[in-house]
């Protein structure tokens, strides 16, 4: 690696169940214009602008161009869009900025869920020839993924309750988390998973601004310095994988680096309280990490941010002070299939 | 704030799909009844079968007829079925390893409740009654205590083959357009247009959509626009587009409302399609009931000068 990038700063909505009042660029323009004032940069000294969304949560077909009004397309910029949870949109900065092509990027994300059905959109990304016919929906996925830990010895119910009451007890400090606080395990949803096994279902946004060597010391007291980031993925066949493991995480967390030294924070994008047991397996985290401080996406998941919020929240932690080395993931695909790592430090002190 | 608008969206879309030689293979054999795998280069029999190994991308082909009973590897009980799912009675959903492979397939099992399944159970394919070479061919899995079945040895081998499966999807919304838009449709509701001006470069966006894509800002101002206008520019169009009742050929016109910064869009009626003109200034012509107006016709002025548009095109 030849340059030093960090991420500057990080914006995200307050997470709601419903934003009908709202456009999406009506939602996003606030966190853009935070993200943007917290480093004195203006739309045009941006180098590189990169986004994650999907068209299939609202319903509606090349929706992010038109969230780029938000950002300020005309004159032309340089931008690009993954289809994807925003956390790949920063991967994309990420190497764009090594290229030395631009120094600064603009990363945001968004998704609005109220729209539609969630459980039933997510659906349409599943193999369309052995597995989407069928309609399983993504709490029943993530509840294989949940039974077959369970036999595994790996979990029981109360523990997964616990699981659930640690995310949303921390989110309690979190003032953009969705569900906080003392919340009921409840019914089942699709047994093993109860309602509070599963994320709740939002609209949001979150940006951050990336920026490389001296520039991201101008912008920001105390950059969180992206050591490395890797992504991996694994055969979308459910039945050829171990659900009880994720091999692409720890593949992902050994090229990011994040087994060369122990982080002291972990911001994990599990979305069903089942996955943070198979992801901290998987990193090989023992009791002196501190998992999802943010409370994490059991608390706030706005489908295509949450994974961009992981990478924003232990960035914040290290800007703040709170943490010296901290690993961030996201996750995309139905029971982990894809899963980026990466890994963020602060300069010593 | 007033009340926010919302209207049905719904979002359909047939699929058709072609398939590769091994797929057209399992998904022919489940129309005849017949379970297929493919083995990899390592020794392993894959089902559902793919056409490159998962681990070392090797094109695979080599079929081999599966028993259609199996053990269940890991299971979810699903209570409150939901559309398009195979089972419209509570059912779990499981992966089932079928004897003889190494990977196991997600399909619904067809049990009375959640105590009568646990994973390691044995189970059998029930088949669909009408088959045509999908994976809806199995209609489920059932309980099954009987005998391991026996593969009868089929080659993988079919006349008139599946190549292809449509996938038929729908998903159903609840769409909302937003502050700004609303306001520009409940204005319409009242035969008015209205756009907003941005607060950075005065611009007059129209519809708008609530920010200024030169400045990335907020608008906010409403200003009323209109209801006479200018062609910017135009188009004829001659094909007729299915479910739209309008003779061709006719005008198609960017139309700079008064006051607005930016052209929108709408049909020229009322004057012969080719007397169209760029500077023909044109007023909206509303039908009883129309939510927005039907198409826009000349007012008789004289022709705008090119210079009080020329920005606009
Ligand atoms: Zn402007």
């Amino acid at each position: 690696m030849t340059r030093d990038i960090a991420v500057v700063a990080f914006a995200q909505t307050d997470h709601r169940r419903t934003s009908d009042e709202l456009s999406e660029v009506e939602m996003l323009m606030p966190v853009l214009h935070e993200v943007l004032d917290r480093t004195g940069l203006k739309t045009a000294d941006i180098g590189f602008t990169c986004s994650g969304s999907s068209d299939y949560l609202a319903g509606r077909a090349f929706s992010f161009t038109l969230a780029l009004d938000g950002v300020g397309a005309w004159p032309p910029i340089s931008e690009s869009h993954v289809e994807m949870d925003g956390a790949w949109a920063l991967y994309e900065a990420w190497t764009k900025l090594l290229t030395g092509e631009a120094d600064t990027a603009l990363v945001y994300a968004y998704g609005k869920s109220s729209p539609g059905s969630v459980r039933d959109v997510l659906t349409r990304q599943l193999d369309p020839y052995y597995v989407a016919p069928l309609w399983p929906d993504s709490v029943a996925l993530a509840a294989l993924q949940a039974q077959a830990l369970i036999d595994a010895g790996e979990t029981d119910e109360p523990a997964l309750a616990a699981v659930a009451a640690r995310s949303r007890a921390a989110a309690e400090d979190n003032p953009h988390a969705q569900l906080r606080g003392p919340v009921p395990h409840g019914e089942y949803v699709v047994r093993p998973l109860r309602t509070g096994d599963c994320p709740p279902i939002g609209d949001g946004a979150a940006a951050v601004i990336l920026a490389a060597g001296e520039r991201a010391r101008e912008l920001c007291a105390r950059p969180a310095w992206i050591r490395g980031i890797d992504h991996r993925i694994e055969a979308h066949g459910l039945g050829v994988r171990d659900l009880t493991d994720s091999p692409s995480t720890r593949l992902a967390a050994e090229r990011a680096g994040a087994f060369e030294r122990p982080v002291d924070t972990a911001e994990l994008h599990a979305p069903f309280t089942a996955q943070e047991v198979v992801l901290r397996k998987a990193l090989r985290f023992d009791d002196t990490v501190s998992v999802n401080p943010s409370g994490g996406a059991l608390a706030a998941h706005p489908i295509m941010a949450a994974g961009l919020i992981r990478i924003g929240e232990a960035a914040a932690r290290i800007h703040r002070g709170e943490s010296d080395r901290a690993l961030a993931h996201a996750t995309s695909g139905p029971c982990l299939q894809q899963n980026l790592v990466a890994v963020l430090e602060g300069d010593p002190r | 704030m007033p009340e926010v608008l919302k209207a049905p969206l719904v979002v359909e879309f047939p699929f058709t799909r072609s398939l590769g030689p091994v797929q057209s293979a399992f998904l022919t054999g489940l129309r005849e009844r017949v379970v297929l795998g493919v083995h990899t280069g390592d020794g392993r029999t894959l089902v559902p079968p793919v056409e490159y190994d998962p681990v070392t991308a090797e094109e695979i082909r080599d079929l081999v007829e599966i028993a259609p009973t199996g053990t269940v590897t890991t299971w979810a009980w699903n209570h409150a079925p939901r559309r398009g799912q195979p089972l419209d009675t509570p059912f779990a959903w499981a992966l089932v390893r079928l004897d003889g492979a190494d990977t196991a397939l997600l399909h619904a099992l067809d049990a009375p409740g959640p105590e009568a399944v646990h994973t390691g159970m044995r189970v059998r394919v029930r088949w669909a009654e009408q088959r045509t070479g999908a994976i809806t061919d199995i209609a489920c899995f059932e309980p099954y205590d009987g005998e391991d079945a026996q593969p009868t040895g089929h080659t993988g081998e079919f006349e008139d083959p599946v190549t292809g499966i449509v996938a038929h999807a729908r998903l159903d919304y609840s769409y909302s357009p937003g502050r700004a838009q609303s306001a520009y449709i409940r204005a319409l509701s009242d035969r008015r247009t209205v756009g907003e001006r941005c607060p950075s470069c005065r611009k007059v966006y129209v519809p708008p959509r609530g920010a200024c894509p030169t400045c990335g800002i907020a608008t906010g101002e409403q200003v009323e626009v209109g209801p006479r206008g200018t062609v910017t520019t135009f188009c004829i169009v001659n094909i007729k587009a299915k479910n739209l009742d309008i003779e061709v050929p006719y005008v198609y016109a960017h139309i700079a409302l008064d006051g607005a910064g930016l052209a929108l869009h709408g049909r020229i009626g009322g004057i012969p399609y080719d007397q169209v003109r760029m500077g023909l200034r044109v007023e909206p012509v509303w039908t009883e009931d129309s939510r927005y107006p039907d198409h826009y016709r000349p007012t008789g002025e004289p022709d705008a000068d090119y210079d009080t548009y020329k920005e606009l095109l």
